[in-house]
């Protein structure tokens, strides 16, 4: 039985969730694989003869009742905003599932998870997968300015909601590694969990390896192939250079040489 | 029903789909979506005597219809191969070919002693065309006397399949085809990637940290196929046929041109399924053609 696939999906829904951010859900017509936070689909940009190679993104949710899941696509580039423009009702060939999931938390873990850009999607399904009551999960959000936040309201029954924006218009100005969530009591997590812009998670790491704080990464190198054949998106790691599509996308900040 | 089966030098492929190296890992990789014996054979990925990091990131770029890679030979040693995925792929039911790389001579000759001792490896495809290397490599693969005295001496200590695949990086890559043949080669592939380019105008910086690398796909095809169309008339050694295929039609393209067997490469970043549409594809062809087999494909062109 094969353990990764190939397929046309549905589109089922492309909503904008604010001027950069999308919302597309796909529908199989077969029982969908278990797919975890951290796990990523591989897809083809369709009638762009300029873009050669699949888009990966990370899966925001999967809904295995109606085998649909979701992603939100940040427009980064040529492929993701040719994405961007798909018509529900539509096809879109996937490759799924890709990559590894976080270590999930223990019941008793408090943990923090800290999304930036397009590194929003794993972040809140890992907070709603973790299993754990609200008041010990907290997520901090950050973006340049309020417009770039999306909504999260449906969220506050998972988890704590923390934003930072760089011009104060959302959540406290700034960074996310200078929000007072983030400089406050880093030692009173368990866990912390990280996935957006390299200088973001490197921030975090940083303070996390201070303070030794366990701590997971999700990187977003540039990738061609995303099953570990091309072995294009290396990363530098203790066990030596690692495929980001098959032996991450997470990774233990410990074993980075960063 | 039409025979798929193909003859390259004394072994046997159940079908002409293999996997390039570089493109397939070590077979396993692609099992998880496919049978591997689907496939006619694959290629594995190129293989040193030690451990090879490989360049620094960043190693790709995307091209219009393809991409530069400058992978750069990461892999972790023969030894390794031997011992940890040897085992685990060596009841696949296909051909594999490991793809041996040195810097010198006496690397060659070391890895195809080693090799030699595994069974279910019936050939082995001499890499003397990596342009992502800075030592060994390209550089036996761009001269005549070079090329020549890699085969020469690599056939002294290997019986079985010996393919040496080559750099279209040459003026006249037919010429090394002979130069290779002359010293007991008994297939030649071809073609690795052309050595290219890209850079970032915006940060005036170059894209891969290699500066250059190698370019694959679709872009690459209408020269691979005229290389292929070259050697094969200059040669009596079979032909396997590499560089762009995408579907059915191009891979009967390079038989038509002299290729015996064919290797899927890039195409399988863009559908990890395509060279099982491959397969499929060859089938029906055969059937609307009235070919009973795939051999009758193998330098039909009718010039």
């Amino acid at each position: 039985m094969p353990k990764k696939f190939v397929k046309d999906l549905n589109v089922v829904e492309n909503r904008a969730l604010n001027a950069t951010n999308f919302l597309i859900k796909v529908q199989s017509d077969t029982k969908l694989p278990e797919i975890k936070p951290g796990q990523f689909v591989n897809i083809e940009i369709k009638e762009a003869e300029e873009i050669f190679l699949r888009r990966p993104f990370s899966v925001f949710e999967v809904d295995y009742e109606n085998n649909i899941i979701s992603m939100i696509v940040k427009i980064l580039g040529r492929g993701s905003r040719k994405l961007t423009e798909i018509a529900v009702g539509s096809r879109l060939s996937i490759v799924y599932p890709l990559g590894k999931t976080f270590t999930y938390p223990a019941v008793n873990d408090k943990i923090l998870l800290i999304g930036g850009g397009s590194g929003v999607a794993p972040m809140l399904f890992l907070a709603k997968e973790s299993g754990l009551p609200v008041e010990n999960v907290d997520i901090l959000l950050g973006a340049r300015s309020k417009e770039d936040h999306i909504n999260l309201n449906n969220y506050k029954k998972y988890a704590n909601l923390h934003y930072a924006s760089e011009d104060g218009s959302l959540g406290e100005k700034g960074f996310v590694t200078q929000h007072s969530i983030f400089t406050g009591n880093l030692k009173s997590y368990s866990k912390i969990y990280a996935c957006g812009p390299d200088g973001m998670m490197r921030a975090v790491a940083k303070e996390a390896k201070a303070t030794n704080v366990f701590c997971e990464v999700s990187l977003e190198n540039l990738m061609a192939c995303g099953f570990g054949v091309c072995l294009c998106c290396i990363e530098p790691t203790s066990k030596g250079n690692q495929c980001v599509c098959t032996d991450g996308p997470v990774f233990n900040i410990n074993d980075l040489k960063w | 029903m039409v025979d798929l089966k193909v003859k390259l030098h004394d072994i046997e492929f159940k079908n002409p789909v293999t996997l390039a190296s570089g493109t397939c890992g070590f077979a396993r990789e692609t099992a998880e979506f496919f049978e591997p014996g689907l496939l006619g054979g694959y290629f594995l990925k190129g293989t040193t005597l030690k451990n090879r990091d490989g360049n620094n990131y960043p190693r790709m770029a995307e091209t219009p219809s393809g991409m530069l890679n400058a992978v750069g030979l990461q892999n972790k040693g023969i030894d390794y191969f031997i011992e940890n995925i040897y085992p685990e792929i060596v009841d696949y039911d296909t051909q594999l070919v490991i793809n041996v790389n040195g810097s010198t001579v006496e690397d060659y000759i070391a890895l195809t002693e080693k090799v030699n001792e595994l069974d279910k490896i019936n050939a082995i495809e001499l890499n003397i065309s990596c342009p992502n290397v800075k030592e060994g490599g390209m550089a036996f693969g761009v001269s005549c006397p070079g090329a020549e005295m890699v085969t020469r001496e690599v056939r002294k200590v290997y019986d079985k399949t010996l393919i040496v695949k080559l750099s279209p990086n040459v003026t006249d890559i037919a010429e090394i085809a002979k130069a290779v043949e002359g010293q007991g080669a008994d297939a030649v592939s071809l073609v690795n990637t052309f050595l290219g380019m890209a850079i970032d105008a915006e940060k005036r910086q170059p894209l891969l940290s290699t500066i250059t690398g190698g370019l694959s796909g679709p872009a690459i095809k209408p020269i691979a196929l005229r290389m292929v169309w070259q050697v094969a008339r200059a040669v009596k050694i079979p032909v396997v046929g590499i560089g762009g295929i995408m579907t059915a039609a191009d891979a009967i393209e390079f038989m038509l041109a002299g290729a015996s067997i064919v290797q899927v490469g890039t195409a399988i970043f863009k559908d990890p399924m395509i060279p099982v549409k491959i397969v499929e594809g060859i089938e029906d062809y055969l059937k609307r053609h009235n070919m009973l087999s795939a051999t009758e494909l193998i330098g039909a062109l009718q010039e």
